[in-house]
C-alpha cells in the first residue's frame, strides 16, 4: 500500500501539515514558553502574556485567511469550514481567558508562565478534536486538552480546593474518556475501520445488531461526560468551584465547546444513519439536563457553583441542535456556542474582578450594589445574564430562536413518537427558560436593587476590560444584527451534511 | 419633512431613547442633576407625545397607505435575511388608537412622578423612557420577530420600576411580573415558530409577515395548538382569569406612575395580541374556542369585580376592577361581530384613560399621607374639593355613566354580543359585571370621600397642585370626548374591524359603517 500517494516523505509531511498549520503554531509557541520562563526576571513576568496573546493571532491568522483543506494524514484530519469555526471560538475563547487571568494569577500568587502553554496545549487539543476525521486522532486531541485542563484547574496548588477538583477532573474524565475508548473499541472491531465516514458508511448499510448499540451508547454516554451533560455531569460543579476562576471561564466555554464539536461530528457523521437507535436517549438526556442544571442553580449562593449549573443547563439547549440533527440543528448548536461563550466569558470576567485583595468574591452577596459603585460594570453584567437568559435584544434570544426553531422544524415535519419526542424538548426548553431567568435575576436584584458594595476597588485590569467590553459589544450586535453570525454558523453546519 | 413622515413610526418609537442619552450624558458628567433630568425626561415625553400627533392628521392620506394591506406609513427593510425576518413596521386604525394611548399615557405618568420619586432619578426616568420606546415599538411590528423582541424588551425596564421604586414586597411583585410574562412569551414564541415553519411549507419562502399568514390555510389541529400558544402568552398579559394572579401584586407594588402606565398601556398588549394575531390567523380555531373564551371573560368580568368589592386597599381595588374591565374588553373581541370588536377595542382606550386616572388619583393620596387604606380615610371631600371633582369623574367614567367614555365601549359590547344569537346569554352575565361595578366603585368614592373628616392625620391635606391638574385634563378632556362624541375614535377602527370580522365569521354580519354603528 502506497501511503504517501507517490510523495517522498518529507514532501508529504509538508503538504499535510498545512492543514495543522494552527495546531502547530500553538504547540511551538507553547514548548517556547516552557523553555524560556526559567530564564525570565522577576520583572519580566508578563512577557509570556504578551507572547501567548501573539501566538492565538497567528493561529487565528491561518484559520481565518486560510482555506478548506484536507482530509490530510491519510484522513485523519480535516480542515473545512466546520472545523475553522470551531477553531476560531477556541482561540477566540482562549484570547479573553488570557486576558482576563493575568491580574486574576497575580493576585492568587500563581502568575506562572508555564500558565499560558498550558493553555496553548489545550486549544491545541481542541483543534484537533474539531478536526479530527479518525478515532485515533479523536483520542489524541481529546486527551492532550484534557491533561492540559486537569493540570490547570489544580493550578493554585498551595490551596486544598483547587487540588481536590484537578483530582476529581482528573479521575472521572479519565473514567469518562476510558468509557469513550471501549466504545471505539467496540466500533472498530464491528466496522474494522477509525475512519469516521467508513464507520457511518458500515453502520449505516447494516442491520444495527445489540453490540452497535452498546458500542453507540457508550461513546455517547462518555461525550455526554464531556460536555457535563446530566446525569454525568456531577464532575462539573466541583471542578468549576474549585478552579482558578480564570480557567473556569475557559473550561465553560472552550472545552465545553470542544465537547461539542465531537459531539456532533461523531454523531452526525459516524451515527447519522441510525439515528433511530439513540434519539430519543439524546433527547431525554437534553431534557434532564436543561431542568436539572437549572433547577439545581436555583439554590446556589456560591457565584461559581451557580454558573457552573447554568453552564450545565446551557448543554441541554445545545443538545437540542443535536436532537434535531438536521443540518439547521448544527447550525442552531454552532450559533448557540458562539453567543454562549461571549456572554459567559463576560459574565466570569465580572466575577474575576471581584475577586480583589483578601476578598474571595465568590459568595453572591459580594456583588451587592455593584450599580451604585461601577454602574458600567453592572450594566454590562446585565446585559450578560439577559442573554443567557435568551431575553432579546440579547444575543442569546437568537440563540434560543435558533435552538427551538431546529426542534419545532423535525418535529412538524414528521408524525408520531418522534413529533411528540420533539414538541415535548421543545416546550420544556421553553419553561426552563422561565426558571434560568429566576435565578440570573436574583443576581441582577443584588446588582442593582441593594446599595450597599463593600468599598474595596474591584481588581479591574486593562486585559478584563478589554474582555468586558468587546463580550458586551459582541452580545449586543449579536442580537440586534445577527445576520453575519448566522451566515458563519450556517456555513459550518454544511460539511457535517 | 418627507423623510420624517415616510420614518414617522421608527421615530415616534424610539424618540423616547433620545431622552436616555440625553440623561446618560448628563450623569456622566455630573450627577446629582435631578431637576435638570426631570426637565429632560417631561419635555422629551411631551415631544413623543406631540411626534405622534402627525399620524392622526396624514392617516388617510394616500401616499403613506399601502395599497396593497390598507396598513399606513410603511417602512419594510431587510432585518435578518437568512431567516427571513424583516424590520416591517406600519399601522392601522388600532394600533393608531393604542400608539396614542401609550405617547399620552407615557407622558401623563412621566409628569407625575415629578415629586414622587426622590431616589435614583436619573435611572427611574431612563427605564421609563426605554419602556415607552418598547411599548410603542410592539404596537408597530408587523413583523413576528419584530414584535417579539420589542414585546419581551419593555419587560426588563417594568422590572427594575417596580422592582427598585416599588412598595414593601416589591421584589416578589417585581420577579414575578417578569417570569409570569416571560412563561407565557417563551410559548408564544413556539407558537409563532410553528406558524412560520408551516408557511414555509405551504409558500416556499422564508417570511415572518403578520399580514401574510393571514392568507395560510392552516389545517384545524394545527391551528388549535398555535391558538393554545398564543392564548397563553397573551392571557396572561391581559390578564384573563385565571392568569391574572400576578397583576393584583404587580400593581399594588409598583410606583403610581408604574401602576399608570402598566393599565393603561402594558395590559392592552395582550387584547392587542389576540386581535391582531389570534384572530385573523387563526379564524377556525377563534371559533372552535369562542364558548371557552367567552366564559373566561365572563368569569373574569365577575370575579374581579366582587374581588374589588371586598378589598381594604384603594390600589388593590383598582387593581381587580382591571380585571373586570379587561374581561368585557376579551367579551367584545372573541364574540366577534363588528360593534363588540369594535367596542372591545375602543373599551380598551377606555379603560387606559379611566383606570390609569384612577391610579393617579390613588397615588396622589398615597404621596401626601403614605398609606392606601380605604379605614385611613373619610371626608376627603372638604379638604380637597377639585380632588373630589376628578375623582368623581373618573368614578363615573369607570363605572360606564352615560356621556362617559366608559359607556360608549360597554353598551357597543353587549349591543355586539346580543346580536349574535348563540352568545346572548353572556350579554346578560356581562351586565352584571356593570351592576358590580358601580357598586364596588361607588362604595369606594362614599368610603374615601364623604362623611366626616375625623382622622385628624387627613384635616392638613392639601388640593391638587396645577402640576397633578394638569396630569387630569387630558384625560376628562378624552372622557367626555369619548362618552359624547366617540365617531372621532371610532372611524379608525370601522376598516380593520371589519376585515377582521369578515375573516373570522365570513359573512355572518353586515359591515359596520358610518351609517349603523356608533350611535349605540
Amino acid at each position: 500500500m502506497d501511503l504517501l500517494g507517490g510523495q517522498d516523505a518529507f514532501s508529504y509531511l509538508i503538504q499535510n501539515s498545512l492543514v495543522i498549520r494552527p495546531q502547530i503554531v500553538l504547540v511551538i509557541w507553547g514548548i517556547a514558553i516552557l523553555c524560556v520562563v526559567p530564564f525570565l526576571g522577576k520583572n519580566s513576568t508578563r512577557y509570556p502574556l504578551f507572547y501567548t496573546l501573539a501566538g492565538l493571532a497567528v493561529a487565528a491568522f491561518y484559520v481565518i485567511w486560510g482555506s478548506d483543506a484536507g482530509p490530510a494524514f491519510g484522513g485523519a484530519i480535516v480542515f473545512d469550514f466546520f472545523t475553522r469555526f470551531f477553531h476560531l471560538l477556541f482561540l477566540v475563547a482562549a484570547f479573553l481567558s488570557v486576558l482576563l487571568s493575568y491580574r486574576y494569577l497575580e493576585i492568587e500568587g500563581s502568575h506562572h508562565g508555564e500558565y499560558y502553554a498550558l493553555i496553548l496545549f489545550a486549544t491545541a487539543g481542541m483543534m484537533f478534536m474539531a478536526g479530527a476525521m479518525e478515532l485515533i486522532t479523536v483520542v489524541v486531541g481529546l486527551e492532550l486538552m484534557s491533561v492540559s485542563t486537569y493540570i490547570l484547574v489544580g493550578f493554585t496548588s498551595r490551596q486544598r480546593r483547587s487540588n481536590e477538583a484537578s483530582m476529581k477532573y482528573f479521575l472521572l474524565g479519565a473514567f469518562s474518556t476510558g468509557v469513550i475508548l471501549y466504545g471505539m473499541s467496540l466500533l472498530y472491531g464491528i466496522v474494522g475501520s477509525t475512519n469516521l465516514s467508513e464507520i457511518g458508511e458500515v453502520l449505516g448499510a447494516n442491520e444495527v445488531g445489540p453490540l452497535v448499540a452498546l458500542a453507540v451508547i457508550l461513546t455517547i454516554v462518555g461525550l455526554c461526560f464531556k460536555v457535563a451533560a446530566v446525569p454525568f455531569h456531577m464532575w462539573a460543579p466541583d471542578a468549576y468551584e474549585g478552579a482558578p476562576t480564570s480557567v473556569t471561564a475557559f473550561m465553560s466555554v472552550a472545552v465545553k465547546a470542544a465537547g461539542f464539536a465531537l459531539f456532533f461530528r461523531i454523531c452526525l457523521v459516524a451515527f447519522g444513519d441510525i439515528r433511530d437507535l439513540y434519539v430519543g436517549i439524546l433527547a431525554l438526556i437534553s431534557m434532564l439536563t436543561m431542568t436539572w442544571g437549572n433547577v439545581a442553580a436555583v439554590t446556589q449562593t456560591n457565584i461559581k457553583r451557580l454558573l457552573a449549573y447554568s453552564s450545565i443547563s446551557h448543554a441541554g439547549y445545545i443538545l437540542m441542535g443535536l436532537v434535531a440533527g438536521t443540518a439547521f440543528g448544527v447550525r442552531a448548536a454552532a450559533i448557540y456556542l458562539l453567543i454562549y461563550t461571549v456572554a459567559n466569558l463576560g459574565v466570569w470576567a465580572v466575577v474575576i474582578v471581584l475577586r480583589r485583595e483578601d476578598i474571595k468574591g465568590e459568595d453572591m452577596d459580594s456583588l451587592k450594589g455593584l450599580f451604585s459603585q461601577y454602574p458600567a460594570v453592572a450594566i454590562l453584567m446585565l446585559f450578560f445574564l439577559l442573554s443567557l437568559a435568551g431575553i432579546p435584544p440579547m444575543g442569546g434570544f437568537i440563540a434560543k430562536y435558533f435552538v427551538f426553531a431546529s426542534v419545532m422544524d423535525v418535529g412538524l415535519n414528521s408524525s408520531g413518537n418522534l413529533a411528540f419526542l420533539m414538541f415535548s424538548v421543545a416546550i420544556v426548553g421553553a419553561l426552563n427558560a422561565v426558571v434560568a431567568l429566576y435565578y440570573y435575576l436574583r443576581i441582577v436584584v443584588l446588582m442593582f436593587f441593594e446599595r450597599d458594595f463593600v468599598p474595596v476597588p474591584l481588581a479591574l485590569s486593562t486585559g478584563t476590560t478589554i474582555t468586558l467590553v468587546v463580550a458586551g459589544l459582541l452580545t449586543l450586535i449579536m442580537g440586534i444584527y445577527p445576520q453575519p453570525f448566522i451566515e458563519l454558523a450556517e456555513s459550518a453546519a454544511l460539511p457535517l451534511m | 419633512m418627507d423623510f420624517f413622515m415616510q420614518n414617522i413610526l421608527i421615530i415616534v418609537c424610539l424618540f423616547p431613547l433620545l431622552g436616555v442619552a440625553l440623561i446618560v450624558l448628563l450623569v456622566a458628567r455630573d450627577k446629582g442633576q435631578d431637576m435638570k433630568v426631570k426637565w429632560i425626561a417631561n419635555i422629551v415625553a411631551f415631544l413623543g407625545f406631540v411626534v405622534s400627533l402627525p399620524l392622526i392628521i396624514w392617516f388617510n392620506s394616500p401616499q403613506y397607505i399601502n395599497a396593497a394591506n390598507g396598513m399606513r406609513f410603511v417602512v419594510k427593510k431587510q432585518w435578518i435575511p437568512a431567516i427571513g425576518a424583516e424590520f416591517h413596521v406600519g399601522i392601522d386604525g388600532i394600533s393608531l388608537l393604542l400608539i396614542l394611548l401609550t405617547t399620552l399615557m407615557g407622558f401623563i405618568a412621566i409628569l407625575s412622578s415629578w415629586t414622587a420619586i426622590t431616589e435614583r432619578v436619573p435611572e427611574y426616568y431612563c427605564y421609563f423612557l426605554i419602556l415607552q420606546a418598547g411599548m410603542l415599538g410592539v404596537f408597530i411590528a408587523l413583523d413576528f420577530v419584530l414584535f417579539y423582541v420589542f414585546w419581551e424588551v419593555m419587560l426588563v425596564p417594568m422590572y427594575f420600576i417596580i422592582g427598585v421604586w416599588g412598595g414593601s414586597r416589591k421584589l416578589y411583585a417585581a420577579i414575578k411580573f417578569f417570569l409570569y410574562t416571560l412563561a407565557g412569551s417563551v410559548l408564544l414564541l413556539l407558537g409563532i415558530l410553528a406558524l412560520y415553519f408551516f408557511q414555509y411549507q405551504q409558500t416556499g419562502v422564508w417570511s415572518f409577515d403578520v399580514l401574510g399568514m393571514r392568507s395560510l390555510d392552516l389545517p384545524l389541529d394545527l391551528q388549535w395548538w398555535i391558538f393554545l400558544a398564543f392564548f397563553i402568552g397573551f392571557a396572561i398579559k391581559v390578564p384573563m382569569f385565571p392568569f391574572h394572579t400576578w397583576l393584583p401584586d404587580a400593581h399594588v407594588e409598583a410606583p403610581t406612575a408604574g401602576s399608570v402606565i402598566l393599565a393603561a398601556v402594558l395590559l392592552k398588549m395582550g387584547t392587542y395580541g389576540f386581535v391582531r394575531f389570534s384572530l385573523p390567523i387563526l379564524p377556525e380555531a377563534t371559533m372552535q374556542f369562542m364558548p371557552w373564551m367567552m366564559l373566561l371573560a365572563v368569569i373574569g368580568i365577575i370575579y374581579g369585580a366582587l374581588t374589588a368589592m371586598m378589598q381594604k386597599d384603594m390600589k388593590k381595588l383598582v387593581a381587580y376592577s382591571s380585571v373586570s374591565h379587561l374581561g368585557f374588553c376579551m367579551l367584545g373581541v372573541f364574540v366577534v361581530t363588528p360593534v363588540a370588536l369594535e367596542g372591545g377595542i375602543l373599551q380598551m382606550i377606555n379603560h387606559g384613560i379611566s383606570t390609569g386616572a384612577l391610579f393617579l388619583i390613588v397615588g396622589i393620596l398615597y404621596e401626601r399621607r403614605h398609606t392606601r387604606l380605604i379605614s385611613d380615610y373619610g371626608g376627603i371631600s372638604q379638604n380637597m374639593p377639585v380632588y373630589a371633582t376628578v375623582f368623581l369623574i373618573m368614578t363615573m367614567s369607570s363605572i360606564g355613566l352615560p356621556t362617559l367614555n366608559g359607556f360608549v365601549g360597554e353598551v357597543m359590547i353587549l349591543m355586539g354580543v346580543f346580536a349574535d344569537p348563540a352568545n346572548r346569554f353572556w350579554a346578560v352575565a356581562g351586565v352584571a359585571g356593570i351592576v358590580l361595578g358601580a357598586a364596588y366603585m361607588l362604595w369606594l368614592y362614599q368610603r374615601v370621600m364623604f362623611g366626616e373628616n375625623d382622622n385628624p392625620k387627613n384635616q392638613g391635606l392639601t388640593d391638587l397642585t396645577s402640576r397633578e391638574l394638569a396630569t387630569f385634563v387630558p384625560l376628562i378632556v378624552l372622557a367626555f370626548w369619548i362618552g359624547l362624541y366617540p365617531k372621532t375614535f371610532l372611524q379608525y377602527l370601522h376598516d380593520p374591524v371589519n376585515e377582521i370580522v369578515e375573516i373570522v365569521r365570513p359573512g355572518e354580519f353586515p359591515a359596520i359603517s358610518e351609517q349603523n354603528a356608533a350611535k349605540e
